[in-house]
């Protein structure tokens, strides 16, 4: 995944290393659809406030993640987990500092993002996996792979707009993971899916692992951050609390609520 | 240094558009098997639809005017089809981005594709309204020339040109989304000021001018009515300035789109 940045003489990352976030900040958009009047308009339209209002979901962070490593985010709702991952991901661009990532990136920030409602699974599974970059012929070779992991042979044709979230989740899920990618980054995402499924995708994450793929992972479940996770990072308010190994961070977040 | 920078500028991002070349199929397909699907006729319809129009509107002009077009029926159908496709593939375009915002927010992906994808289904649906053109060319005993073959010089013009104008209007309409019901107005008007169903000689000397030199659906619909319908040549202003506006309408979208795509995600 090539980016251009603002910054054109970063060093480059030594070899060892997946992911390095330094001093990164996100702007985001909090603009109000709340207008009451026309003077409040005019106010706001003066202020350049009416279309873009500032506000900072992530200060100043910096860790560097080695590969094969296992980290995980936590932190409360709204303190700018999924927003990093986002600006990790390539979707968001940091408003300061810079991500620089070695090796390719399959972010599963929502299962199922590339999903049209009207398609079928079939036809979905194409579109999806073209999304993510794949090409058709890779899919084709891989296409009974993706329907045997996601136990969905029987609904192939049916429009994905009749399928429960768990289904399209287990759909997701298994196109998302069919190649092996160096750098893994997953959001909240398996809180859908049954408990077999759960354990068979804990399983799945677990042997990518092994296999030296590199996880960011993002849960309110610090029981399997415990599991899977070396490193965790704590967000809070947008700022890094603590950024260390996952027993410390993972016990300090826990007794510090 | 400059022509090197550019160079290099594009060759990258040509291989960039090559990696997502199976997206845009997917898209494309995407696009034409939803707009007829569930419906009997399916794609008939592409060929069906500018056919009907066109034999309402052949009735209801043939009263209007008194000075008659030879050949009306081709004549009227010639400019339909090109108008259609630019003012519908232009308005999907519109919408590509706001539609695609699901995505855009999940997965890193060239943003101009959506946009591109729309002007493509767009082209697509346009060669089925050529079976159409064929149809009535041989029904009104017109006939074909060698000229016909030629058709394909407008479309890439025309297509170029759409791309352009869909790239900047679905720019803008991310921020303003305003934008997508001004441009129904303005298409209206376009409409009403491209010799579609009326020569250029019968209007206005003012407005003939302004038509000439600032509506390029003139120049495309010109090309192609002497390729399909007098079977000549286009005349070589034309072409020219076809090909001119629709490379200057390119490079005004493309940069629009380029300078603001990474705010994109802030306002969608």
């Amino acid at each position: 995944m090539s980016r251009k940045s603002k910054k054109q003489a970063l060093a480059p990352l030594p070899s060892d290393v997946a992911i390095r976030v330094s001093d990164v900040t996100i702007r985001f958009n909090l603009a109000s659809e709340k207008v009451d009047n026309l003077k409040e308009y005019i106010i706001k339209l003066l202020k350049r406030q009416l279309l873009f209002q500032e506000f900072l979901a992530v200060k100043d962070v910096s860790f560097e993640i080695k590969k094969g490593e296992a980290w995980a985010l936590v932190g409360e709702n709204g303190s700018g987990k999924s927003t990093l991952l986002k600006a990790i991901s390539g979707i968001l661009h940091p408003y300061k500092g810079s991500v620089q990532i070695q090796g390719s990136v399959a972010p599963l920030i929502e299962l199922g993002a590339g999903f049209d409602a009207n398609l079928t699974a079939r036809e979905n599974i194409y579109l999806n996996g073209t999304v993510l970059g794949h090409s058709k012929k890779f899919m084709d070779e891989h296409f009974d792979e993706i329907v045997d992991f996601a136990e969905l042979e029987d609904f192939l044709d049916s429009p994905i707009k009749n399928f429960s979230s768990g289904m399209k989740a287990r759909l997701g899920f298994s196109i998302a993971t069919m190649v092996r990618p160096e750098i893994l980054i997953v959001d909240e995402i398996l809180a859908v899916g049954d408990y077999k499924f759960r354990q068979k995708c804990e399983q799945r994450m677990t042997e990518m692992l092994s296999g030296g793929t590199t996880l960011l992972y993002v849960s309110h479940d610090i029981h399997t951050v415990r599991k899977l996770c070396t490193h965790a990072v704590w967000l809070e308010k947008g700022n890094a609390k603590m950024v260390g190994d996952v027993k410390t961070v993972c016990d300090a977040y826990m007794g510090g609520r | 240094m400059a022509v090197f920078a550019m160079v290099k500028y594009l060759v990258k991002h040509t291989k960039g558009f090559l990696d997502y070349k199976d997206l845009l199929v997917q898209l494309v397909s995407r696009d034409l098997k939803l707009k007829y699907r569930r419906s009997v006729l399916g794609y008939l319809w592409s060929v069906l639809s500018p056919l009907m129009i066109m034999a309402v509107q052949v009735v209801v002009f043939q009263y209007m005017f008194q000075r008659p077009i030879p050949n009306f029926a081709v004549y009227l159908l010639s400019g339909q089809i090109l108008f259609n496709y630019m003012n519908q593939s232009t308005h999907m375009a519109i919408r590509s981005i706001l539609e695609s915002a699901s995505l855009i927010k999940k997965v890193y992906l060239p943003k101009y594709i959506f946009t591109f994808s729309k002007i493509t289904s767009g082209l697509i649906d346009l060669i089925f309204s050529m079976a159409a053109m064929a149809v009535v060319i041989i029904v009104t005993g017109v006939g074909f020339s060698w000229h016909f073959l030629l058709f394909p010089l407008v479309l890439v013009q025309l297509f170029v040109f759409c791309l352009g104008l869909g790239l900047f209007l679905a720019q803008a309409n991310v921020f303003f989304r305003d934008v997508q019901y001004i441009y129904t107005v303005i298409t209206t008007g376009w409409l009403y000021l491209t010799p579609i169903f009326y020569d250029i000689e019968f209007l206005p000397e003012k407005l003939q001018t302004l038509v000439k030199w600032c509506n390029p659906m003139y120049y495309y619909v010109s090309q192609f009515r002497c390729m399909v319908l007098y079977h000549t040549l286009p005349e070589w202003e034309m072409v020219l300035a076809g090909c001119a506006a629709a490379l200057l309408v390119l490079a005004v979208g493309a940069w629009s789109f380029v300078r603001r795509q990474h705010d994109f995600i802030l306002y969608i």
